[in-house]
């Protein structure tokens, strides 16, 4: 079947027929005597219905049927369009702001792009987004930023967040060393959000002794339109990278639905916690590492950072194994799932267990035999909130015996991150062990108070 | 010479080749909003809510373009608070949750009225956003989508008036206030479906502009599934006449207002016509006035001024600017609508685009504290000519000002051209303010959130079946069906709640007279309105208890009117509870009889000498006693056998 622009079968031919393409301006014709006249579209829509797509004069797009004996016609096309568009007096470019950042020396800030529209323009005939990457780009959209630092940016891949994996964390892990190494004094990754508290994880393990922050940042609503937090949360990233005295990676995002006031989270206790809203990373078991007000370009740290700027020299200890499982326990799940992973060669599993740090006893068996194979078997909680805790029943003494090794309260997300990272470089699983247990990058807090946990706003 | 004194009565909006297109947008009735779950209801008194703070941020096009308004108010700080009550908003209002898929309800309710309209529905509606940055909107634009396409109205006069465009959108949330540079906004509206109905500029009368809107409305309201109430119907327009511009004129909320608006516009119009030829006969053009026009700060002039507005700018270190308009004498003072003058236009833009309080013009002055010699000086400084140039003031910060000038100085090149494209706001007394520029046409985007949604038969199925019929097929129907009279049908027809008429004549009209309940709508109701009785507090269900007490003679026609007075006394009565104090009042014929009586033994004589005609005396004694407890009619009856009883023994 012919696929054309997104359009199928008759709608395909149609188009193919009449040499058409997305924003050519064109004229339907119908049997019944139907006409329409617009801009064509490409059809975003997943699915095969004969059904054109065209943006007439006012904007607005419509659908059009195809039937037998319907016409499709190239009046002009999209070359000659934007041409008459642009004849018919292009706008002058107006500034946001009309100020310039005054001279002088100001820190160096390196936005490195992984993915996500931080900024974006809408594409003129088609209303599509494209993102917008360089740093003049950027500048022009949140100029604000150019007040804080003098900015630099590149473009490393162009992802969307699910499909972030272990050798792009490599990848990023190394781009931020060099920059680091050039000199610059903070580094800004633009990143999408689904997965921007695993990369944030793997970057505070691999970069030891980081002497500059990293901020990881996002946009929960896209950059296209004029409510998205991403201009807000750029700024405020670029406040922490160029003002904080907090050399460590963290994830920094809007901290309520208002445009008050942004949270930067250390990155080995971050996690997303709501699908849409602007608040959706949350610290879980520790406060947030800073408060950020990019209105004032006030930070105020909220907690000890893990080192202060140019305390330690950074040491790149890049690699994380690809052969480990991160797997939540539900009830009744069969001691084959764990017997699988052995048998295919895995060399970690970190588990969500129920509670405390429980998985159903049937599955102690297959768990002992993993480790007897020498694969790392880590337990964490499901619950998220609160610490592991394997000594108060039976079940957990008996995983102990068996050898699994306590999360502690570490994140199960941050724990396969840490997992992978040590079996990259350490095989001896006494050794695993050992490090595993070492609080590394700030990944277990030692002392949970009663505070650090969601309470509902209740009246009386 | 242009007359400053504006005459209405000289302007003849058809003479004028008047061309006016409505935009009519009416709340629909449905169960939810059109993009979220949330009831479409608003929020009355206290009512739990949270609270949040947001900006919005001009987004720019391919090209480079933003909307300048947005930017403006951007670059203020204007910041925007959103008030999200708990029972009729969620996360989508609050924009932190995408939206849902398009509430089929108001698609299908969008059909039948365009199918009405002789409309012919796209085959995929596409949601688009339409960039709307004043915060209405916490996303920033306002989602919209076109359901069909052409068609038109017949209107009682005749006359045919084509439509362009019928779409469904959301409603924007309501205004809640206004503090320095804090918009707060309610968001109980937002998301309620609206229609969007857009007339070609067929129209070429203030009245005909009248006619249309309320055409329309009424078969908005005969579909039986749109709002009803202040708020709920709104009218943009469009009006130019020949030589002039089409002008977008926003936000005439009530329909009386509409003529008034169009006639206004018209004018003004016209009006600026006359400025144009005024100035091409004194020879001054667009490179003339850019040639000879000069600005300088005058503040030195101003230094122990008596006008206190510009004593306090100077205390505060702000600037006094001045502009020669070359060319101008006199124009400035020339009225262009009902109390406004070409002046207050050019102060329109110099608050606009300088985001000063407003302007001094020399055609106004002396006056403000600002001195005969004072002028003069100015007059001096800028080599201004005080017979042939304009003067300008503004007082401000030196950057406002300066702006505020440069907007002056281009409006009024532009007069050397005529009316300059604007949107403009619909004020109280029917005049309108400048707003804001015409919006560029790359406002509109796909809304990539929301997938297309196909008219299937199915689909046009549903709405073939709420189709609402045309107001006068339904004139007809009313006069038929109910024996109502075309008098009392056509008054009908203008009533909101001629669904409920329809539903309760359906119901009762075997036991309580078509033309009775009609009466309670076009009369009762009414004529209580206009005495101040608070209306809003009767609901459709309170109405048809009454109707259904009739029917069931549980009480009297004459205690309706008390029955409606007491509940619309406050918004939480108790209808039933009403009805029944009446009902419980009601007496039985032998207190009826016993009081009749006693009338009569009064009377005796005066019946014995007028006869029957002695009725009305006696009704007058004992009707007070009775009234709204027995109808009168069977208390006349009584009195009849009475007085036949005295005239006959
Ligand atoms: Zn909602």
């Amino acid at each position: 079947m012919t696929s054309l622009y997104g359009y199928e079968g008759p709608a395909a031919e149609l188009v193919k027929e009449a040499g058409a393409k997305p924003g050519d301006l064109v004229e339907v014709s119908r049997p019944d005597g139907t006409r329409y006249r617009g801009v064509l579209m490409p059809r975003y829509a997943l699915s095969g219905k004969p059904i054109l797509v065209i943006k007439l004069d006012n904007g607005y797009n419509i659908g059009v049927r195809v039937t037998p004996g319907t016409r499709l016609r190239v009046i002009a096309t999209r070359e000659e369009v934007l041409k008459a568009a642009r004849r018919s007096g292009a706008p002058a470019v107006i500034p946001l702001i009309e100020e310039q950042p005054p001279p002088g020396p100001k820190p160096r800030i390196m936005i490195i792009g992984t993915g996500g529209t931080i900024a974006s323009k809408i594409e003129y005939e088609t209303g599509a987004v494209k993102p917008a990457f360089s740093a003049e780009e950027i500048l022009e959209a949140v100029p604000e930023i150019g007040f804080i630092a003098d900015i630099e940016a590149e473009v490393l891949f162009n992802i969307l967040s699910e499909n972030m994996r272990p050798e792009l964390w490599e990848k990023i892990a190394e781009r931020v060393a060099r920059h680091i190494a050039e000199g610059f004094n903070g580094i800004v990754i633009t990143h999408g959000t689904d997965t921007m508290a695993y990369t944030a994880a793997a970057l505070s393990f691999a970069l030891r002794g980081l002497p500059v922050p990293v901020a990881l940042v996002g946009a929960q609503r896209s950059s296209d339109r004029p409510s998205s937090d991403a201009a807000f949360n750029l700024h405020a990233a670029v406040l922490f990278a160029a003002k904080a005295d907090a050399a460590e990676v963290a994830v920094v995002m809007h901290g309520e639905p208002s445009d008050s006031y942004a949270l930067a989270h250390r990155g080995t206790k971050v996690r997303k916690m709501h699908t849409s809203r602007r608040d959706a990373f949350q610290s879980i078991n520790s406060t947030p590492l800073a408060r950020i007000v990019p209105k004032e370009n006030k930070i105020e740290m909220l907690m000890k950072p893990l080192r202060r700027r140019g305390e330690e020299e950074l040491r790149l200890e890049n690699g994380f194994e690809r052969k480990v499982a991160l797997i939540k326990y539900y009830p009744g799940m069969y001691g084959e799932i764990i017997d699988v992973l052995v048998d295919k060669g895995y060399r970690g599993i970190v588990l969500e267990g129920t509670g405390l740090g429980h998985v159903g006893e049937w599955l102690i068996e297959p768990i002992k035999r993993a480790v007897e194979e020498g694969v790392a078997v880590v337990m964490t909680s499901q619950c998220l909130f609160g610490r592991v805790n394997m000594n108060v029943y039976t079940t957990g003494r008996k995983l102990i015996a068996a050898g699994v090794i306590p999360g502690g309260d570490m994140l199960p997300e941050t724990a396969f991150v840490k997992l992978s990272w040590i079996l990259h470089r350490v095989h001896d699983l006494k050794e695993v062990r050992r490090i595993f247990l070492e609080n590394l990058a700030g990944e277990y807090n030692p002392r949970l108070t009663l505070r650090l946990y969601p309470r509902w706003p209740l009246n009386g | 010479m242009v007359d400053p004194k504006l005459d209405t009565s000289r302007y003849d909006p058809r003479s004028l080749g008047l061309k006016v297109g409505l935009e009519i947008h009416q709340q629909l009735d449905t169960r939810h909003k059109l993009f979220c779950n949330c009831p479409t209801k608003l929020v009355h008194g206290e009512a739990e809510e949270d609270i949040f703070y947001r900006r919005l941020r001009p987004t720019r096009s391919e090209l480079g373009e933003v909307d300048v308004a947005a930017l403006f108010e951007w670059r203020k700080g204007r910041i925007y608070e959103y008030h999200a009550p708990l029972n009729c908003s969620c996360l989508v209002e609050a924009d932190e949750e995408p939206p849902h898929e398009l509430n089929r309800e108001a698609l299908v309710i969008a059909l039948a009225i365009a199918k009405a309209l002789n409309s012919k529905p796209v085959d995929e509606i596409y949601v688009m956003r339409k960039i709307v940055i004043d915060g209405s909107n916490t996303t920033g634009f306002q989602r919209t989508a076109i359901v069909a396409l052409g068609g038109y109205i017949d209107l009682p006069s005749g006359k045919r008036i084509g439509i362009q465009t019928i779409a469904v959108e959301e409603d924007a949330a309501r205004k809640a206030g206004e503090k320095g540079t804090v918009t707060s906004y309610m968001l109980d509206r937002m998301g309620i479906p609206l229609i969007e109905i857009s007339t070609a500029p067929d129209i070429t009368s203030p009245e005909e502009a009248y006619e249309t809107a309320h055409t329309i409305g009424q078969l908005l309201r005969l579909s039986g599934r749109v709002k009803r109430g202040i708020g709920t119907i709104r009218q943009d327009l469009n009006v130019s006449i020949k030589g002039g511009t089409k002008i977008e004129i926003k936000g005439v909320q009530l329909l009386d207002l509409l003529p008034k608006v169009v006639f206004y516009e018209a004018i003004r119009q016209a009006r600026l016509l006359e400025i144009r030829e005024e100035l091409r006969r004194r020879g001054v053009t667009e490179e003339y006035i850019a040639e000879n026009a000069v600005v300088k700060d005058v503040t030195s002039i101003f230094k122990k001024t008596k006008c206190k507005i510009i004593r306090k700018v100077i205390k505060k270190g702000g600037r006094v600017l001045a502009l020669r308009l070359p060319g101008f004498h006199g124009l400035l003072g020339v009225e262009v609508e009902p109390g406004r003058r070409f002046g207050t236009e050019l102060a329109d833009y110099a608050r606009f685009w300088g985001g000063v309080g407003g302007i001094f013009h020399s055609d106004e002055l002396p006056a403000y504290g600002i001195s005969e010699e004072e002028l003069a000086e100015v007059y001096k400084e800028l080599s201004a000519d005080k017979d042939k140039d304009a003067v300008v003031l503004v007082a401000d910060e030196e950057k406002k000002a300066r702006k505020a000038l440069e907007a002056v100085l281009d409006r009024a090149k532009y007069a050397t051209k005529g009316v300059p494209p604007e949107t403009r706001a619909a004020l109280s007394d029917g005049t309108t303010r400048y707003m804001r520029p015409l919006p560029g046409s790359a406002r509109m985007y796909p809304e990539t959130d929301v997938p297309p949604f196909e008219v299937t038969e199915d689909v046009l199925a549903e709405a073939e079946k709420i189709k609402p019929v045309h107001p006068m097929v339904k004139l007809e129907e009313l006069t038929r069906r109910y024996g109502l009279s075309k008098q009392l049908a056509k008054q009908l027809l203008h009533e909101l709640r001629l669904d409920l008429f329809e539903r309760l004549a359906a119901k009762y009209s075997d036991k309580v007279p078509a033309t009775y309940i009609a009466s309670i709508f076009t009369n009762l109701l009414r004529s209580l309105r206009r005495e101040g009785v608070n209306i809003d507090n009767i609901t459709d269900e309170d109405i048809e208890a009454i109707v259904k007490a009739l029917a069931e003679h549980r009480i009297p026609k004459e205690a309706v009117e008390e029955i409606i007075r007491k509940a619309a006394e406050t918004p939480s009565h108790d209808i039933n509870k009403i009805i029944e104090e009446v009902a419980s009042r009601r007496v039985s014929i032998e207190e009826v009889e016993k009081l009749v009586d006693e009338a009569v033994e009064k009377l005796k004589d005066e019946i014995r000498a007028k006869g029957m005609r002695a009725l009305s005396k006696v009704m007058g004694l004992v009707m007070p006693k009775l009234r709204g407890r027995v109808e009168g009619r069977v208390v006349a009856e009584i009195a009849k056998k009475k007085i036949q009883e005295v005239l006959g023994g």
